[in-house]
This record gives C-alpha cells, structure tokens and sequence, in this order.
C-alpha cells in the first residue's frame, strides 16, 4: 500500500501575519481613501455658485496631477534603460505608463461629468480638453508599440524611445491654459491666487492629492511585481520552447 | 570621412535615387492635390470662410505627404539590406538619423513648393505672405525629424503602416498648431508681432525633436 506523504504544514508560520511595508502601505492608502471620501463628501461646505457638483474636482485635478506623475516617471525610466539596457527598467516604465493612461482616463471622465453642468456640454474643443485628449493617445501608442513590436526586446527599446519623445507633449498640456484663450481655469489652484480656494477646500485637496498619490505608488509597486512575474514566465516559455526545438 | 561628409553622401545618394526614379516626389505631390480635393467634400463650400479652412487643410495635407514620404525615405533602406550597409559604416548612428531627416525634409518642401501654388488658386490667395518663408521650413522641418524618428521605429513594429501615424499625429501636434495657427494670421495679414510666438514655438519644438532624435535613434534602428 501507497504510504500518503502527509503534507508538510507550514509550522514555521505564525498565527499574526507578519506585515510587509506592502500590507502597510495598502492598509495607509484604504484608510486614507475613506477619510479623503468622508472630506469630499462629507466635511468640505459647498461650493458657493456651482454646487455639489464641484465636489469631482477633489478627483479630477489629482488624477490630471498623478498622470503626470506617472508620465514623468515613464521618460525617466524610458531614459535609464536606454541607458543600462536592464529590464527592470522598463517594467518600471510599463507599469507607470498603464497607470498613467488609467488615470488619464480618470481625469478625462471626471472631466466630461464635470463640464456638463457647468459648461452646459460635455466636450468642447478647448485646448486643454484637445491635449489631454493626445496625451492619451500618445500613450496608448506607447502601450500599443509594445504590444505590436516584433520581439520582447525590441518592444522595450522602442517603447523607451516613444515614452522620452512624448513627454514633449506634458508641457504643452499643462500650459495649454495660459497658452489659448480657454474655458479651462488657469493653474491658479496651488501657490498663486489663494483667495480662489478657502482653507478647508485647500486643505480637503491637499489630502485629497495626498491619497491619490499612496494610491499610485501602491498600484505601481503592485503592478510591477506582475509585470515582472509575467517577463519571468515569457522567459521560462521562451526556454522550454528553445529546450524543445 | 567627417561627419558633415557622411551626411552629405548619404543625403546626396537620397536626391539621386529620387532624381532617377522621381519616386516621392512625384506621387505624393499628386495625393497632395487629391487631399485637397477631399477636403472640399468634407468642408462644404461656403460654409466655413476660406481664412479659416485653409491653413488647416494646409498643414494636413502636408503632414499626410510627409507621412508617405518618411514612410519612403527610411524604407527603402530595408530593400537589399542597405540598411546594415549603412549601420556597418564606421560612423555613429546619428548621422544616418540626420541625413534621413534632411533627405525627408527635402522631399516634403519641395512638394509643398509645388503645390502652393495650386492651393493658392484653389483658395483664392492672392498674396504670398512673406512669413511663410519662415513658417514652411520651420515646420517641416519639425514633422520630418519626428517623422523620420518614427517611420524607423515602426519598421520594427508589425503594423507599420499603422503605428507610424498613430504615433506620428499625436506626438507632432504642438509644431502643426503652432503652424496652422501663425500661417492663419500670416494669411490674413497680421503682421510679424502675431506670427513670432508661434515662430518660437516652433523653434522650440524643433529643437527638443532634434536632441530626443539624436539620443533614441541609434536604440531604435539596432538589431
């Protein structure tokens, strides 16, 4: 008779989970998004002519912050690994690039909901609308070259390269404002004019900007973990395919 | 060979291909009319003042040309393999950047030197404004580094002829505006001190193209 190996228990484990930095930035961001909710919901006082409705800019301007963030991120890795050639480099840059399209997006929609109650569309032709617009576009040409490149490490290098050419578009849609005539309001909201926003709208978007970015830097940590799982199986595939040939 | 001699050669080998087959320049001047042609059915006549519609229809009809062109000009090096006859050659990958570039830019002005004339009549322009000498080069210039840039980078994609425009509009939007926006007020006459912010725009965006080309394309083109 078959003796069944009893399986081995992991008794090494403790019953308290031990904690990652991971765990602790995970638990930082859900409670921060609760009380950035509560704040925006709740606590902030209502926007004296536009109503409830200008409580979406407590989304909408950290999100339009946090994609640049993501796509300053992708130029730098894009740069380090032409520089190095290392791979980490560009799952970096990959990672922050999805990101950066996500949030794009986020910025786009909170926009559109945003611009109908008060613009009285939902889309105008404006100079700031239009370029965001192409800085998605110009991203999702960068996650597309990837996708369509003809190897692995070529995807990596032209990527690199169309992730330092398009940042060239960031500042144009940031000065998009000051540079047309448009309905978007002038980057007045940080420094400048204070009298634009009041201390407890300043302070709601100060934090508000706060959980965003935990909320980026935890999506980006946990998405280049899966991107560099996936290169480990691409490869693993690449040598068994090699090993069977 | 100097680095101003290499580019030389590989420009000058360009113009005599072109010379001989008449290939670009040729083809894309016609899909250049034909553009033009297009536009009207999409603008209806009289609907839209002429001031308005032309820079536009101007500028992209001439990005679309040079789109066909880029497409060409770096192309061609893939036939016989002439392109690792060029990486072989003992100098940097820049050079062959920068002829590429200046082959691809000849080629657009001097298609867009043809065709003024025709959108001229069929605009009813009936002045060249002098601005437009600075303006043209300046813009073309722009599109084709780029252009140039990404025609080698899409070769190695498998939807080339896709992702070279996908890639291309987007990214060269900043010098088309700057373009279509200071040939709008060229043309109704507003005089130098409306032109020049958009001139430096251009300027700019010329420049920074340039360095970013000038640092990628060697990574783009090699094996």
């Amino acid at each position: 008779m078959n003796e069944a190996k009893p399986i081995k228990a992991e008794s090494t484990r403790s019953i308290v989970p031990r904690l990652t930095w991971l765990d602790g930035l995970f638990w930082v961001t859900a409670i921060a998004i609760f009380v950035d909710l509560y704040l925006i919901f709740l606590w902030v006082p209502k926007e004296a002519i536009q109503g409830n409705v200008q409580r979406i800019f407590y989304f909408h301007l950290p999100a339009a912050w946090i994609a640049y963030l993501a796509f300053f991120l992708v130029f730098l890795f894009g740069i380090f690994h032409l520089k190095t050639r290392n791979p980490k480099w560009d799952h970096y840059a990959y990672s922050a690039a999805e990101l950066g399209v996500v949030f794009t997006s986020v910025t786009i929609v909170t926009g559109i909901i945003w611009a109908k109650p008060i613009f009285g569309v939902w889309w105008v032709w404006d100079a700031r609308l239009t370029t965001t617009a192409l800085l998605w576009l110009v991203y999702v040409g960068y996650l597309m070259v990837g996708a369509y490149a003809v190897s692995g490490d070529k995807a990596s290098r032209l990527r690199s390269a169309v992730g330092i050419l398009g940042f060239a578009v960031v500042p144009i849609n940031y000065l998009s404002v000051s540079l047309w005539d448009t309905v978007h309001i002038e980057p007045i909201v940080i420094g400048g004019d204070d009298t634009f926003l009041s201390a407890d709208m300043r302070l709601t978007l100060y934090f508000s900007l706060a959980t965003f970015t935990a909320l980026f830097v935890f999506l980006l940590v946990v998405r280049i973990m899966l991107r560099e799982s996936e290169a480990a199986v691409e490869e693993l595939d690449q040598e068994r395919e090699t090993a069977l040939s | 060979m100097s680095y101003w001699r290499s580019i030389a050669t590989i420009v000058r080998k360009d113009l005599l291909v072109e010379l001989r087959g008449k290939e670009i320049i040729l083809s894309v001047s016609f899909f250049v009319f034909l553009m033009v042609f297009i536009f009207n059915f999409a603008f209806k006549p009289g609907t839209i003042p002429l001031e308005v519609m032309t820079p536009g229809v101007l500028w992209f009809t001439f990005l679309f040309a040079g789109m066909l062109s880029f497409q060409r000009v770096v192309s061609t090096e893939q036939e016989n393999g002439c392109l690792d006859g060029l990486m072989l050659c003992p100098h940097g990958r820049d050079v062959i950047f920068v002829a590429k570039t200046i082959s691809s830019f000849l080629f657009v002005l001097v298609v867009e030197v043809i065709s003024l004339p025709f959108f001229a009549v069929v605009f009813n322009l009936s002045f060249f404004p002098v601005e437009l000498l600075l303006i043209i080069p300046l813009a073309t210039f722009g599109i084709s580094i780029i252009g140039t840039l990404l025609a080698a980078l899409s070769m190695n994609t498998r939807l080339r002829e896709v992702m070279l425009p996908i890639l291309l509009i987007p990214l060269v939007v900043p010098v088309v505006i700057a373009a279509v926006e200071s040939t709008g007020n060229a043309l109704s006459g507003e005089g130098w001190a409306s032109v020049q912010p958009w001139i430096w725009v251009m300027v700019i965006f010329d420049i920074v193209f340039l360095v970013i080309g000038l640092l990628t394309f060697e990574h783009v083109i090699e094996e």
